[in-house]
């Protein structure tokens, strides 16, 4: 059993009448890499500003190793932060950037030097130290704004959209880079993106939040293939929704109505006429050109793209819904406007319950 | 943070391309109506007075042989001293007052900019009085200590150097509050939060990171008021009443009652080689594009 090293219990926050964190309940695990996903504002930059101290939760409890930190200012408190805009002083030395949370603390000068000389070469910017913040470039910034905050031996590490400033490929780079510090350190890393990809790359545990709800915890693989509402299912990767209306139960069988037409998925705690979503990923969606044995789902195909490695297919169907199908290979066969059949096995599907709201 | 950033970078720009178009009508003006003037002044020092009190265009050094008296000596140290009392006075008071506007909402700081305004833009002879008019020993402000039992005889604050301070310090503080605010404005958030974040409490927030951000317009609110509180005469003429004479106070003399001409500009060109000393030791301090405004 893992201990938890924050507690969100029931945290709220009010900007004036806008409620942006409802009610969040949420264990951060000691060592773990959780992500805050989420799109821009569904309050996951105020959830992490708030463990860091730079919002007032409105109501609820936020602890630090067992320990409430609510009325703690930011100084207080044994995390650090990762700034979006990497926030370095500009009128300091990468070193002395680096060496800011020591030289507060007032540890001897010796050890000042020896763990900024560690730090900096742990995040391969050894001989930098005496530039200046202006003459680094935007992954340069990013890694002294990492080296600043790890340096005090934070309990978590606070990480705000940290590379959202950089290009693709050295985003991709710092990712790998930044998951494989995690590891090496064992410091807990509570990180804030709006990117899926990343998220699902990078965490040990994904946080979805949309409109100040958490909507669900889990692995990335739990997100990705079992998500558990319908903003998940549409967020996390590419995803075909339905709405319908359970027609029929058999066993772990669920036959839905929907306005595209009727589909089979598989599930349990579902009841005739109650109202639900069904989710189908773009790879696990077959096409024939006979209706299958629990499917009437006509369509027709729309357009091809061709993206290298996938070809994704558009279909139109009869309610002027479109899905996506994609496949490895283009099937030679399949000309545009073909009339097909969708169907696909039930247990690649994912019933999804109608959320209260 | 980058639109301000880029307004700058153009600004540069501007000085640099089209040199000759933009500066020349500038150079002409300031030919004329600053340098010509400011060399006749120097030209001035080095004549003679007339017997009548003209200006007789001989070479002659006896108005710098008067400065040597102590007494020119005294005027100038009393009027650095009041100067640097000013300036100190000026920071301390306009550096909070700066800094809360600064973290106001735009619309509410561009209201307290305005307050700072409005006395600047009311002559400065009519403001001047007026404070003559509150403090005389029969004024509201004598009445006020007396009903407040603070004191119960008037106190004299008219024409003594605390009034004159305190007058220099109203001339002065829009000049500190500008600038100030100018810098402490475009200073992030984020960079106080991050401060915060690394362990610092407010207090070394403030002097690790706040103040040394801020120096450009430390430095560019002490140039804007030490020099022309050292200069000028009209505060200490009118709250001082002649008693409290500063260095301002003696030049115009010179150029008016007196009236030696090559006393004045003699004094005048020693103001001038003192501001001129403290700009270059300042700037061997700060860097020349730190100061803003300047």
């Amino acid at each position: 059993m893992s201990e938890s090293i924050v507690s969100l219990i029931d945290v709220e926050k009010r900007f004036g009448s806008n409620l942006v964190v409802r009610k969040m309940s949420l264990e951060i695990q000691r060592g773990e890499f959780l992500t805050l996903l989420g799109p821009s504002g569904c309050g996951k930059t105020t959830t992490l500003r708030m463990i860091a101290g730079f919002e007032d939760a409105t109501s609820g409890i936020i602890k630090v190793q067992g320990e409430q930190v609510e009325d703690k200012e930011p100084y207080q408190r044994d995390v650090n932060t990762v700034f979006q805009n990497y926030s370095l002083f500009p009128h300091m030395t990468v070193y002395d950037n680096v060496a800011y949370g020591l030289t507060i603390k007032k540890v001897p000068k010796e050890e000042i030097r020896r763990r900024v000389t560690e730090m900096l070469a742990l995040v391969q910017l050894a001989g930098y130290d005496k530039r200046k913040p202006d003459a680094l470039s935007g992954g340069q910034k990013q890694r002294v704004a990492i080296a600043r905050a790890l340096i005090n031996n934070p309990k978590v590490l606070l990480l705000d959209e940290p590379l959202g400033a950089l290009d693709l490929k050295l985003r991709k780079q710092m990712q790998i880079e930044l998951k494989r510090l995690q590891k090496k350190l064992g410091i807990t890393f509570v990180y804030v993106t709006h990117d899926q990809e990343e998220a699902l790359t990078m965490s040990d545990r994904i946080a979805v939040m949309n409109a100040g709800i958490l909507e669900q915890v889990g692995t990335p693989m739990e997100i990705y293939q079992y998500p558990k509402t319908r903003f998940v299912a549409g967020f996390i990767g590419e995803s075909n929704l339905f709405d319908g209306t359970v027609k029929a139960v058999e066993g772990n069988l669920i036959q839905v109505e929907t306005s595209a037409g009727l589909l089979t998925t598989c599930g349990q705690g579902f009841q005739p006429g109650e109202e639900m979503h069904v989710s189908i990923r773009p790879e696990h969606l077959e096409i024939s050109r006979e209706p299958a044995e629990g499917f009437a789902l006509p369509g027709k195909i729309k357009d091809f793209t061709y993206m290298g490695t996938m070809v994704k297919t558009a279909l139109d169907m009869a309610d002027g819904s479109e899905l996506k199908f994609s496949r490895f290979e283009h099937d030679s066969r399949l000309r545009e406007g073909d009339p097909v059949y969708v169907f696909w096995r039930p247990e690649k599907s994912v019933p999804i319950k109608k959320s209260a709201t | 943070m980058s639109k301000r950033k880029s307004d700058s970078s153009t600004g540069r720009h501007r000085r640099r391309l089209p040199a000759l178009a933009t500066a020349g009508p500038v150079s002409v003006w300031m030919i004329l109506f600053v340098t010509l003037p400011m060399l006749f002044i120097i030209y001035i020092s080095f004549m003679s007075r007339g017997v009548f009190g003209d200006v007789v265009y001989t070479f002659s050094l006896n108005s710098y042989h008067t400065l040597l008296d102590s007494t020119y000596f005294k005027v100038i140290s009393k009027s650095l001293e009041a100067a640097l009392l000013t300036t100190v006075l000026c920071l301390a008071l306009g550096y909070p007052f700066a800094y809360y506007i600064a973290r106001k909402p735009p619309e509410t700081a561009s209201k307290l900019i305005m307050l700072i305004m409005i006395p600047f833009w009311t002559n400065s002879l009519m403001r001047l009085n007026s404070w003559l008019l509150l403090f005389q020993t029969s004024g509201p402000v004598n009445a006020f200590l007396q009903w407040t039992g603070i004191t119960d005889h008037p106190v004299t604050f008219i024409y003594t150097d605390a009034l004159v301070i305190l007058g220099l310090i109203t001339n002065m503080l829009p000049f500190a509050v500008l600038p100030l605010y100018s810098s402490i404005e475009k200073l992030e958030n984020s960079l106080l939060e991050a401060s915060s974040d690394l362990g610092a409490t407010p207090g070394q927030t403030f002097l690790r990171v706040t103040l040394p951000l801020t120096f450009p317009g430390i430095f560019s609110a002490i140039i804007l008021v030490f020099i022309p509180s050292l200069g000028i005469y009209t505060v200490s003429d009118i709250l001082g009443g002649g008693k409290v004479l500063y260095i301002g106070n003696i030049i115009r003399n010179q150029f008016g009652s007196i009236r030696n001409w090559p006393l004045g500009a003699a004094l005048s060109v020693l103001l001038l080689v003192i501001t001129g000393l403290l700009i270059f030791i300042y700037t061997r301090f700060a860097k020349i594009e730190d100061m803003e405004v300047v």
